[in-house]
């Protein structure tokens, strides 16, 4: 749900260009992991300001809770206990949106504007647009929309776009006690990334990385992991990339050759008419000739 | 089914019996004297009209192709199409999203389009299940099909005779719906939102969207040479809407089922 109205990168499901004449700071969240102590205040302050409320589940037997995103949960803490070089290491990982350069979720939508890609990098879904196929989902290579059940839209976070495009930064960034999150331009995020990393390596995380993934253009949302060899062990794919199913099926390439290829099947009906004639029937019985 | 109902014709078509008149010796003549042939169009081939004791011209003029039955299923299947394709041409290319509009906007448009996708299917399943013995290739058939850029071009010559019901082409058709309203009904359940598409991987469903969206370009080419070659064989029409077709048309396209029923309607 979007304030900013003119600087939008790219728009779901539209052939022409989207309203692009303002350009707006890159914009990124940074996210510590190697700080975060799993205290969950993000994942309240994200209720509160986006006005959420997931229903109220059972323990799964883990301090992931609730066990996954939902339409109402827009980040979530994971837990995960990890074997690494022989110690028990307890990894956590603040979920969400990543909101990435190159969106699978906005190249599978159908719905013209259901999905806009701000010029300060935000993913953004706009559910009066959505019509619920559930495209986006399947587009993801990070498995974060869910479908609403009540509504059938789409729902996942906006890095609170509607804080941000006033000059704040987002409700869980604001909140957390230990900054392991920051917000501020994507450079400053990644420089302040670098930094962290050599932290990291001076206490002995020798295989501390960045997690930026470039097989989607890089993200808004970027991850310091201390075990930064096994983004897996986080619940992160390796290699995240829009797949070439989804490149084959959503390319405008592609779709438009088939529009194309449908025209051209329609006129080659009409030039075989004008060319080569009808075939014609027989005349039955002398005496109708003529009528029909 | 393929018997020639007389009380479904019309009155005026009464049998030519004991009266042999032009249409009787166009039967037996057109071998003999092409040149006086009254449909220039139609050049004899043999064998075609050599029907023992004329028999063919004793029937009713017009002959039954298709029941009610089957044109009232032909019909229900073509609207669901029109419907299920209109819709999903919305889904398929932005170009094409304002005909989401014919079905009350995106969202309910994503919500009908399976609903009639399954009508589709339940209705062509039963009545293609009807027609699958005519429509079993035969020997003969793979030369029309080596012959067809010849019959599309209106080249008679070396075009072989058709056997059946149904010529080669009209076969070949029949057998890629099958498969593809097959392939449009399955990967369609696992993009289905939302009652299947959640059970599935986030790969499944782009791999079955890739399957739905080439089978359905591939209905839609299939459909579209349908729908052409009923236009452009003239007399066609009226097999799908009333039902019958004349004699000579049945002479003329489908030799083979026409000395099967010609005879029978007497």
């Amino acid at each position: 749900m979007a304030l900013q109205s003119l600087d939008i990168e790219r728009r779901s499901a539209t052939s022409t260009a989207s309203p692009m004449a303002r350009k707006t700071l890159e914009v990124a969240k940074l996210i510590d992991v190697s700080r975060c102590i799993g205290c969950k205040a993000c994942q309240s302050a994200c209720m509160e300001w986006n006005d959420l409320r997931d229903d109220v589940g059972v323990v799964a037997g883990s301090y992931t809770n609730p066990p996954d995103l939902t339409d109402q949960s827009w980040t979530l803490m994971r837990f995960y206990e990890e074997q690494i070089e022989g110690s028990l290491q307890w990894l956590i990982l603040k979920d969400g949106c990543l909101h990435c350069a190159d969106p699978g979720c906005l190249k599978a939508c159908p719905a013209p504007g259901a999905i806009v890609q701000y010029t300060n990098g935000v993913v953004d879904f706009h559910q009066e647009n959505c019509i619920g196929c559930g495209y986006c989902i399947s587009g993801c290579p990070f498995n974060i929309p869910r479908m609403s059940k009540r509504d059938n839209k789409a729902y996942k976070c906006t890095l609170c776009s509607d804080r941000i495009s006033v000059g704040l930064e987002p409700a869980c960034v604001k909140t957390c006690p230990t900054q392991a999150l920051s917000f501020g331009s994507k450079e400053d995020m990644l420089a302040q990334a670098e930094h962290r990393l050599t932290d990291l390596r001076e206490r002995g995380f020798t295989k501390a990385a960045v997690y930026d993934p470039q097989g989607v253009g890089g993200t808004h949302v970027v991850f310091v992991l201390p075990h930064g060899d096994k983004p897996e062990a986080y619940g992160l794919p390796k290699e995240p990339r829009i797949g070439p199913l989804l490149a084959v099926w959503r390319s405008w390439v592609s779709r438009s050759l088939g529009v194309f290829t449908m025209f051209a099947v329609v006129v080659a009906g009409v030039f075989h008419y004008m060319k080569v004639g009808p075939l014609e029937e027989p005349k039955d019985d002398p005496s109708k000739r003529g009528e029909d | 089914m393929a018997t020639a109902d007389k009380s479904s014709l019309t009155p005026a078509d009464k049998p030519l019996t004991g009266s042999p008149g032009p249409a009787q010796r166009e039967a037996t003549s057109g071998e003999a004297s092409p040149l006086t042939s009254p449909e220039p169009l139609v050049k004899p081939r043999v064998g075609r009209a050599e029907v023992p004791g004329e028999a063919p011209a004793e029937g009713p003029r017009l002959l039954l192709r298709y029941s009610t039955g089957e044109r009232l299923a032909h019909w229900g299947v073509a609207i669901a199409y029109i419907l299920v394709f209109l819709s999903g041409l919305a889904l398929f290319h932005p170009f094409f999203f304002w005909t989401s509009a014919l079905f009350g906007g995106g969202p309910l448009m994503r919500i009908l389009h399976p609903f009639i996708g399954v009508a589709l299917a339940v209705l062509f399943y039963p009545y293609a299940a009807r027609l699958w013995r005519d429509n079993r290739m035969l020997p003969r058939d793979w030369a029309w099909v080596r012959a067809m850029f010849s019959y599309i071009n209106r080249r008679e010559a070396g075009v072989p005779e058709v056997e059946g019901k149904y010529n080669a082409g009209q076969k070949l058709m029949y057998w890629s719906m099958i498969a593809v309203i097959a392939a449009l009904l399955l990967s369609g359940i696992v993009l289905w939102q939302p009652y299947f598409a959640p059970s599935f991987s986030a790969t499944a469903r782009q791999a079955a969207a890739v399957v739905h969206v080439i089978s359905a370009f591939i209905m839609f080419v299939g459909i579209g040479i349908h729908v052409y070659a009923a236009y452009w064989t003239k007399g066609s029409m009226k097999a799908m809407t009333r039902g019958t077709v004349t004699r000579a048309w049945a002479r003329m396209h489908h030799p083979g089922w026409y000395r099967q029923v010609a005879g029978k309607g007497r």
